[in-house]
């Protein structure tokens, strides 16, 4: 655990150093740029729209932070041979690429608490410079803290998009990762259409294999509340602590799959 | 308790895309390294060092034989806390300083804070990077970097420090303090298996020495007992020699080779007999300054001329 920690803020400290962060201030300056704007265009349907961005941003900042740095963080090891300095140390392999996962969930994780600060101060911001009679007309508070439950949602598909991002990278160039990263995503937030493939077409090879990638490519969909969120439709706890459990088994396969195959790899 | 031991080590890797074939990078290597040894790990470039180093650091798996080190099999986390290591070219995290690296190494160590604030300034020193310790390494010429390589692969004191091609990028003030270095480490205790393709830092450092050609374990022992290091002719450089002085000399055949390096300047090569000397102070009684006198010695690259001279056979392995 010592040293998956120790590998872990390193990675913290490359991405800062890296100047990965600098996406916070386009985030904020994007989200204070916009709720100006909407407000001078809209009534009454500004806050919806700012939440609606607000969570969207902190979901694609995050994917594009998950996809773009986790293709490389093993990559950038091998390519650069800094891995063989690094792995004679007194480490295990597996301990070495937890570390990595860790050291961008970490990332991520930060990165997402700071937008989501970003987020409610400008809805507070916007809340308390509203008339009555108009916040009167929202479904919900500008500061709602259901939105907590959508980021929850966002937070656990970045850890699933790292966790095969990584899985990719252990074995594969960073091209070949972030396409088959991305194409996981994609397919993963059309499952749903998957399923009922065999129901649209004749062939029952083509929905053999439709049901397949069904099984087979996790189900980003579920993790996406951020429309009920915003128009204040409940989401309940069981839904959130299933598709938790979900998430996590589904980063934990995919992490033990990762190890497996870094564990046996030649480092030429 | 051997230091390293290794029983019939192979690697062999898949070339080829279309048809692939296994090209065999190591061939049944067997050695024994004795404990507190300074061991040269000679061969041409491509003769399997590197292979295996990355081996014995278990940075890739054998084909079939097995390695031990200090008796443990390789990749022993206990091992490790023991040994270190020094990568070819080593290359390091760029946005880290010198200081910023080994005290992260020291961590993977689980050295306390200070422990690795001390040893960490204590290296630095010792390989001589001064201020830029506080530079990120993304500013390091290679020499630097070679040194911060030697001071990370020697951070836990070990008690066997596996380096490849040392010298490698620096100059020759850095490469006589690495030599330095090593006979202190060996001083210490600390077994040195170095790896080298320059026979000259394995005759001024090792007890003993392998030498390995395609892949290949071609000798191992004491240096002195594998090349015999007989001068086999001498090297003259002279000045302020003329013409007519130097026509005599080779009509004579007391030279073999004159090569003209500037106006009166010239190299010459001398057989063995007539002694130099007196080829030497004829010339100088003819008008001519000595420069330099050199014996030519076999090389390392001679001897494996010699030893691998005729073999035909291929490195790569036909499939069935």
């Amino acid at each position: 655990m010592r040293v998956i920690g120790h590998v872990a803020v390193n990675v913290f400290k490359e991405s800062v150093r890296d100047k990965i962060l600098y996406n916070l201030v386009v985030f904020a300056v994007l989200l204070i740029s916009a709720s100006y704007l909407i407000g001078e265009l809209t009534a009454g349907q500004d806050v919806k729209i700012i939440k609606d961005l607000g969570l969207a941003s902190i979901s694609i900042f995050g994917l594009l932070i998950a996809i773009f740095i986790g293709i490389g963080l093993v990559w950038k090891e091998v390519e650069k041979r800094s891995i063989y300095t690094l792995l004679p140390k007194p480490m295990r392999r597996q301990e070495f690429l937890l570390g990595k996962y860790f050291g961008l969930v970490l990332t991520l994780v930060i990165n997402v608490a700071v937008m989501t600060l970003a987020l409610y101060a400008v809805l507070a911001y916007m809340q308390a410079a509203t008339p009555e009679n108009i916040r009167a007309s929202w479904p919900a508070p500008a500061t709602d803290p259901a939105m907590l439950k959508a980021i929850a949602l966002i937070v656990l598909e970045l850890l699933l998009v790292t966790a095969i991002a990584l899985f990719f990278s252990t074995f594969s160039s960073p091209f070949l990762s972030a396409m088959m990263t991305v194409a996981v995503w994609v397919i993963g937030h059309f499952n749903e259409d998957l399923r009922n493939y065999g129901a649209t077409i004749a062939s029952p090879v083509a929905a053999t294999i439709a049901k397949g990638i069904y099984y087979f490519v996790p189900n980003f969909a579920a993790f996406d509340v951020k429309l009920q969120v915003v128009h204040a439709q409940p989401i309940p706890l069981r839904y959130l602590a299933l598709t938790s459990f979900y998430g996590v088994t589904y980063v934990a396969f995919v992490l033990l799959a990762a190890v497996v195959i870094f564990s046996k790899r030649d480092f030429k | 308790m051997d230091a390293i031991r290794t029983e019939a080590l192979t690697k062999h890797y898949t070339v080829g895309f279309w048809r692939p074939r296994p090209y065999v990078a190591l061939d049944s290597l067997t050695l024994q390294v004795g404990q507190g040894e300074v061991f040269g790990f000679l061969g041409p470039n491509g003769a399997g060092k590197t292979t295996t180093l990355k081996l014995l650091m278990q940075l890739i798996y054998p084909t079939s034989g097995h390695a031990e080190i200090l008796g443990k099999p390789v990749g022993d986390v206990g091992v490790k806390r023991r040994t270190g290591y020094l990568p070819e070219q080593p290359y390091f995290y760029d946005y880290l300083t010198a200081e910023e690296l080994l005290a992260y190494f020291g961590a993977l160590f689980g050295f306390t804070a200070g422990e690795r604030r001390r040893r960490a300034a204590a290296l630095l020193d010792e390989v001589g990077i001064g201020k830029e310790r506080r530079l990120p390494l993304r500013k390091f010429s290679k020499g630097m970097l070679q040194r911060v390589g030697i001071a990370q692969a020697i951070l836990n004191e070990p008690d066997i420090v596996f380096l490849d091609e040392p010298m490698s990028g620096l100059d020759p003030l850095g490469r006589r303090e690495i030599r330095q270095l090593i006979l202190r480490l060996r001083d210490r205790g600390c077994t040195v298996f170095f790896s080298s393709h320059v026979l000259a830092d394995a005759e001024t450092l090792c007890s003993r020495v392998a030498i390995l050609a395609k892949g290949r374990l071609v000798t191992a022992g004491r240096l002195s007992d594998m090349v015999a290091f007989d001068v086999r002719g001498w090297e003259l450089v002279v000045s302020g020699l003329t013409e007519a002085a130097l026509k005599e000399t080779q009509a004579r055949g007391h030279v073999t080779s004159a090569t003209r390096v500037a106006e009166g300047r010239y190299a010459l090569e001398l057989p063995l007999t007539p002694p130099p000397e007196e080829t030497t102070a004829a010339l100088i009684a003819r008008g001519a300054a000595l420069v330099s006198l050199t014996p030519v010695r076999d090389t390392l690259e001679d001897f494996f001329v010699r030893q691998v001279s005729g073999a035909t056979d291929s490195r790569f392995r036909e499939t069935a």
